[in-house]
């Protein structure tokens, strides 16, 4: 019986590195990030949450829209903490369609906290008509819309990067993805052939990506707000800009993170000394059935 | 109902006045507090409750969730996404939802494999085990429409692919599969009527279990050994002893369920289910949630789309045939020497198939799933008939108080029992 299950053991180690062979590309390898909200204990950070706005408005917001956050997400608990006024200064200077009016018209005026961020094209339509085609998605969930394939032999996957996983609380694939595909442009290799209006990114599926490499300005694109000490909060480095806009984006599809998370322990906790509690009422009752 | 002696004395007045109206006291009294439970239960045993635990928290989390959900093509996911974010405290309840759902597999598996192992499905429990397979098939019904709901790629891809399943059908597939779409694919028409039904199965659910808890409480719990209750010192009444441990194990197992949905929400689902449904972009790999890969391995191991189907089905369906298939006079493995192999066997196939279901069906993974496949079928048509024949069971205690209290325990070295078998 041990025999056999050894066999199969051996077969299926040798099974899984060939059948990645069989489906016929070089598998893309990203590599996990260490990121400040990742793990059972992980928290955003706020300053690197403000710097990310920055970016996502100075350099995305032109093509990407993200229509589920409001302005006034920018100013609550467990975001980027924005003053309030400022962000009412901010708002306003974004316009919404409103109406009708009395008249029966719809109007523009100057957004509120209570409106969604605009979407830089009215539909999905336009935004095609002026990308040749490419449709530039809707950011809002985008870090919980993607992550990163496990390449393991199965029995690394099973017994040692599953458990691991869960008892780590990984669920930073999407910002690992979306960090590895924003830092991973470069120039094709001559072997490969591009299609037209394509660009070679080493981290996106089939190696072709229809955004142009959003930070081509290179370093000093976005300029961070200077400290007390005259340098700016953080390097102005495309690594940086990467790095902050997707802890942005991480807040944007999961702004009760924190909240989750400190929950999380209160509630273990609880549990846990129930548990405890139950156990030893358990073994009072059933000492008496013996 | 299973024959001990009606202890229930009404004390307030209030209690005597119901008691002569609806006796529900009474009832609940005899069936949970008073009901004699086999004093050898293990663990395994708990799962029935922690279940019933599960069904509560879904019942009551898609309830309050119904309340918000928006069931149409335009405006499902949004809706979700307003819960998650503006509902107060909606991002908790639609999480333990969710991750409710795959911890009711877990438990139900859990269950079912139990039953299994120990032979609870032999006569006298035969209507017992029907009953959950029943269960267990109106739960994966619920659990596919209730995962089209916030209409993600996933949640649309998975409807067509399943809904497609219909269209097989020799003669009026067609028919049927357009009857169920309400349209000739799948669109919002048929999110909507998902949504109808997704709230109505948990309700047929509920109904089958108190079913099956009146079916469990005819002949009563099977215990670690397969023996039959013979007298009072083989049990214990329900409360304290087995409510207890219950509750304990509802308490561990929570803290199991909170793991996920406060560290790890989302680690079940896949995140193409974040990606709104869009009927021109199939994603490139299409999978069922982790408790359905098993069938979806099986499913793709067949080359014919009809004959994928009946065999996808026969291996749910099959289970309710275990009973009869089993020809064994020992209930339990742990007497079983040779059965025992194969039981670990056919866990291990079950898992390697459910692996197997996330892959590709490409190059070895379909040779390996055709393996897998043709196992779990055997292990129901060859090796339950045959090792049940040719098996000599090792030799078991002549009671359940022999078991637990030792030879010379309690008064369990009486009568024969009719399931101790004698072989030679």
């Amino acid at each position: 019986m041990l025999k056999i299950v050894r066999m199969l053991l051996v077969a299926g180690a040798v099974a899984a590195p060939v059948a990645a062979w069989a489906a016929g590309g070089e598998e893309i390898h990203i590599a996990r990030q260490p990121w400040s909200f990742s793990g059972i204990t992980g928290t955003f950070d706020k300053a690197q949450l403000q710097r990310g706005y920055q970016v996502y408005k100075e350099v995305c917001a032109t093509c990407h829209g993200m229509r589920r956050i409001a302005f006034r997400n920018l100013y609550e608990a467990g975001g980027p903490g924005f003053p309030e006024e400022g962000v009412k200064a901010l708002a306003a200077t974004f316009k919404v369609m409103d109406g009708p009016n009395d008249d029966g018209k719809m109007f523009e005026r100057p957004a509120k906290p209570s409106d969604r961020f605009p979407s830089p094209y009215q539909n999905e339509k336009e935004a095609r008509s002026i990308h040749n085609g490419a449709y530039p998605p809707d950011l809002s969930v985008m870090a919980k819309a993607r992550g990163i394939e496990n390449t393991s032999p199965w029995y690394q996957q099973l017994f040692w990067d599953m458990p691991r996983d869960i008892v780590m609380g990984y669920q930073e694939g999407g910002a690992d993805y979306v960090y590895a595909v924003l830092t991973s442009y470069a120039d094709a290799p001559s072997s490969f052939t591009m299609a037209d209006g394509m660009n070679y990114n080493k981290a996106f599926p089939g190696y072709q990506i229809a955004m142009a490499n959003p930070f081509a300005g290179g370093d000093g694109l976005v300029k961070y707000t200077k400290g007390a000490d005259g340098r700016p909060g953080a390097p102005e480095t495309v690594d940086q800009y990467s790095r902050d806009v997707t802890a942005f984006l991480m807040w944007a599809a999961d702004p009760t993170l924190e909240q989750r998370k400190s929950m999380g322990w209160a509630v273990m906790i609880y549990l846990l000394v129930t548990s405890l509690l139950l156990f030893i009422a358990k073994k009072r009752v059933w000492a008496s059935a013996h | 109902m299973s024959g001990h002696e009606d202890t229930y004395t009404p004390r307030s007045s209030f209690e005597k006045w119901m008691d002569q109206r609806l006796p529900v006291m009474r009832l609940m009294h005899g069936q949970f507090v008073d009901f004699p439970t086999p004093r050898n239960l293990n663990y395994l045993w708990t799962f029935g409750g922690i279940l019933t635990f599960c069904l509560a928290v879904q019942l009551l989390t898609g309830i309050v969730l119904a309340m918000q959900y928006v069931p149409s093509a335009t405006e499902a996911f949004d809706s979700v996404e307003r819960i998650r974010r503006d509902v107060n405290y909606g991002w908790l309840i639609r999480s333990i939802h969710a991750v409710g759902a795959s911890m009711f597999f877990l438990a139900c598996y859990i269950h079912i494999f139990r039953g299994l192992y120990y032979g609870s499905y032999k006569a006298p429990r035969e209507v017992l085990w029907i009953l959950g397979v029943l269960i267990y098939l109106v739960m994966m019904a619920t659990a596919f429409l209730g995962y089209t709901l916030p209409w993600g790629q996933m949640s649309f891809w998975g409807a067509t692919v399943i809904t497609n399943f219909f269209s097989a059908i020799p003669v009026v597939g067609e028919t049927v599969v357009v009857w169920l779409w309400g349209g000739y694919s799948v669109t919002g028409v048929t999110l909507n009527r998902f949504f109808s039904l997704h709230y109505l199965l948990p309700f047929v659910i509920t109904g089958l279990v108190v079913l099956h808890i009146w079916a469990l409480h005819v002949s009563g719990q099977n215990n670690p050994t397969g023996l039959d209750v013979k007298t009072k010192s083989d049990t214990v009444p329900m409360s304290p002893f087995a409510v207890m441990k219950d509750v304990f194990a509802m308490a561990v197992f929570t803290m199991l369920f909170a793991w996920f949905v406060f560290f790890a929400p989302d680690y079940l689902g896949h995140a193409d289910n974040y990606v709104e449904a869009n009927p021109l972009v199939t994603p490139p790999h299409i999978v069922p949630e982790w408790y359905f890969l098993p069938f979806y391995a099986i499913l793709r191991a067949v080359p014919d789309k009809l004959g994928g189907v009946v065999l996808m089905i026969s291996a749910v369906a099959i289970l309710a045939f275990a009973p009869w298939l089993d020809t064994s006079r020992v209930r339990s493995t742990k007497y079983r020497p040779i059965y025992r192999w194969f039981f670990w066997l056919f866990l291990i196939t079950c898992l390697a198939l459910g692996y197997l279901g996330a892959k590709p069906a490409e190059g070895v993974y379909v040779m390996w799933a055709r393996i897998f496949t043709f196992y779990y079928f055997a292990h129901f048509l060859l090796v339950m008939p045959i090792v049940g024949i040719i098996e000599t069971p090792s030799s078991m205690p002549r009671s359940i108080s022999e078991a637990v209290l030792g030879k010379g325990g309690g008064m369990g070295s009486t009568a024969a029992a009719a399931t101790a078998p004698e072989k030679r």
